[in-house]
């Protein structure tokens, strides 16, 4: 099925604080703009498949949403995954497509926990509460010190990934944080929970994004002329809690990176641009491990000397990922990919033919990687 | 006492103790870290499961823990999510090993020196607002 399935659009609302809104109205806010940019009717829509607001879950919420846009899709609900739920969505979506099973699919996310309620991300882990373990910082942080520790992985490596990714934001008109990064500002950075800076940590957004999804044969009957190929997709799920893994250093971004690459009938070193998710730093680092860019353990040096940055052999992330577009949850760097791949992003990366997107959720707990191409 | 302490509303976290996990914290309470493990395969862990997450078979059996362990991670929080935290900024919290196998979330103490992974530990069970607690200490401490 590798490229039988493209993303024919793909829409946004603006990031940031965005209050009064609700997540049903940004959704369909994107949805609109992602319709608009496919040059589809709504009527012509046969699934829509939402991953819940993080920091508001609700039942039945892919419904309340398909009755808020006057819907009756074929297929249709939500996928709780964290993170990583976007890119699995739009696997299913496109595996959904391929089998006859819907032929339009919307696929989208929206959250407001900058105006909302953030407390999905600092709500104690349990019982463990009595230790003070609390937040969603402190368990990357407790992955970051164990692949620092054993392989001497430095803080300044770490500084290396957000100053590529802030740099990027900071080019990037939409990007909800455009201040570029030093590493003397890295250095100076405070404490979050140590070994992560505050300058280590993702933005908190209002926002939404969302994709249009269609067979190769339907885009190019439509005459959709930008419509991106999936040239591969997988997942992985390490499922345990942080104090439960067996090895801190790796996780199921291993398995997933490498069923999307199989499928792609790709190796790392045939990818030309990557949107790693970016939720912390060493996140960057242990999924360009995973996907086989640098060896284990050797991430650190790996996102030195430029490398990650627009010129450099992997950019990563170069519309500001979580850390500088804004702080959503894994979308926003599908439409990233989908912009590098069209050839029409902020910051283009010059003949770049293919692109790997990660999304993941929990403490690294779930993995889903996509794979795409130029249009053709 | 510090009299910032008294103009926070700090209550203790204390665990939410359920028929699964009493055993564990009536144990602690009594000086003894337990951990679970299954009749089928001899597998442990923790945290109190009703199943084995090995082999899937039911009923296991609480066991004392020897008190030997490693430490696997440790970070260090320099904000603070709870109040009653407030006033202990910097604090650690540590992944644990213990030699029987199962990993638990602790808080190293006593370190004099600095803390590195794999170290040798052993258990101190302190008390926290009435609520028995298990935390670490290096275990050369006491060689």
């Amino acid at each position: 099925m590798r490229g039988n399935v493209v993303i024919a659009g793909i829409g946004q609302t603006a990031y940031g604080k965005l209050p009064g809104r609700s997540t049903v109205s940004l959704n369909i806010e994107a949805c609109r703009n992602a319709l608009h940019d496919a040059s589809v009717e709504k009527n012509a829509v046969d699934a829509l498949l939402v991953k819940p607001p993080t920091s508001n879950p609700q039942f039945m919420y892919g419904q309340t949403l398909a009755e808020a846009m006057g819907m009756q899709p074929r297929v249709g609900g939500a996928w709780d995954q964290g993170g990583a739920a976007n890119i699995s969505l739009i696997a299913f979506a496109a595996m959904a497509i391929e089998h006859g099973q819907c032929d339009v699919a919307l696929v989208c996310y929206a959250d407001n926990p900058r105006t909302g309620s953030r407390h999905a991300y600092e709500k104690a882990w349990g019982d463990d509460a009595a230790y003070g373990w609390f937040g969603v910082p402190a368990g990357y942080a407790m992955l970051a010190r164990r692949h620092i520790e054993e392989f001497g992985t430095t803080s300044d490596q770490l500084g290396e990934i957000a100053i590529a990714i802030r740099n990027h934001g900071a080019a990037n008109p939409h990007a909800q944080l455009r201040k570029p990064l030093t590493l003397d500002q890295y250095r100076e950075s405070p404490w979050v929970v140590d070994p992560l800076r505050r300058d280590d940590c993702c933005l908190v957004s209002d926002g939404a994004a969302a994709v249009v999804l269609m067979s190769t044969g339907r885009a190019k009957s439509l005459g959709i002329t930008r419509a991106v190929p999936i040239l591969g997709f997988g997942q992985g799920q390490s499922s345990s809690d942080v104090a439960q893994r067996t090895d801190l250093t790796r996780t199921c971004a291993e398995v997933s990176g490498a069923t999307a690459l199989q499928m792609a009938g790709l190796r790392p070193q045939d990818i030309d641009v990557a949107q790693i998710y970016d939720c912390f730093t060493i996140t960057v680092l242990m999924t360009l491990e995973a996907y086989g860019f640098a060896r284990h353990g050797e991430g650190g040096p790996f996102c030195t000397g430029g490398r990650l940055q627009i010129g450099g052999e992997l950019p990563v992330n170069t519309s500001g990922g979580l850390l500088s577009e804004t702080g959503m949850p894994g979308l926003q760097l599908v439409l990233e990919g989908v912009r590098q791949m069209r050839g029409d992003a902020t910051s283009q990366v010059k003949d770049a033919r293919t692109c790997i997107v990660s999304n993941q959720g929990g403490i690294m707990h779930t993995h889903s990687t996509l794979v795409l191409g130029n249009p053709v | 006492m510090n009299p910032t302490e008294d103009m926070i509303d700090a209550t203790f976290p204390a665990p939410q103790v359920s028929e699964l996990s009493a055993p564990y914290w009536k144990a602690l309470d009594e000086g003894r870290l337990t951990f679970q493990r299954c009749q089928a395969c001899a597998h442990a862990w923790l945290p109190a499961r009703s199943e084995c997450p090995r082999c899937l078979a039911r009923g296991p059996l609480w066991e004392t823990a020897s008190g030997q362990a490693r430490l696997v991670s440790w970070v260090v929080y320099h904000h603070t999510y709870h109040d009653y935290y407030a006033t202990r900024l910097p604090y650690n919290v540590a992944v644990v090993q213990l030699a029987e196998g199962p990993r638990l979330i602790s808080n190293v103490v006593d370190a004099r020196g600095e803390l590195r992974i794999d170290m040798p530990l052993e258990v101190v069970i302190q008390r926290e607002a009435g609520t028995a607690l298990v935390r670490f200490a290096p275990a050369s401490r006491s060689t």
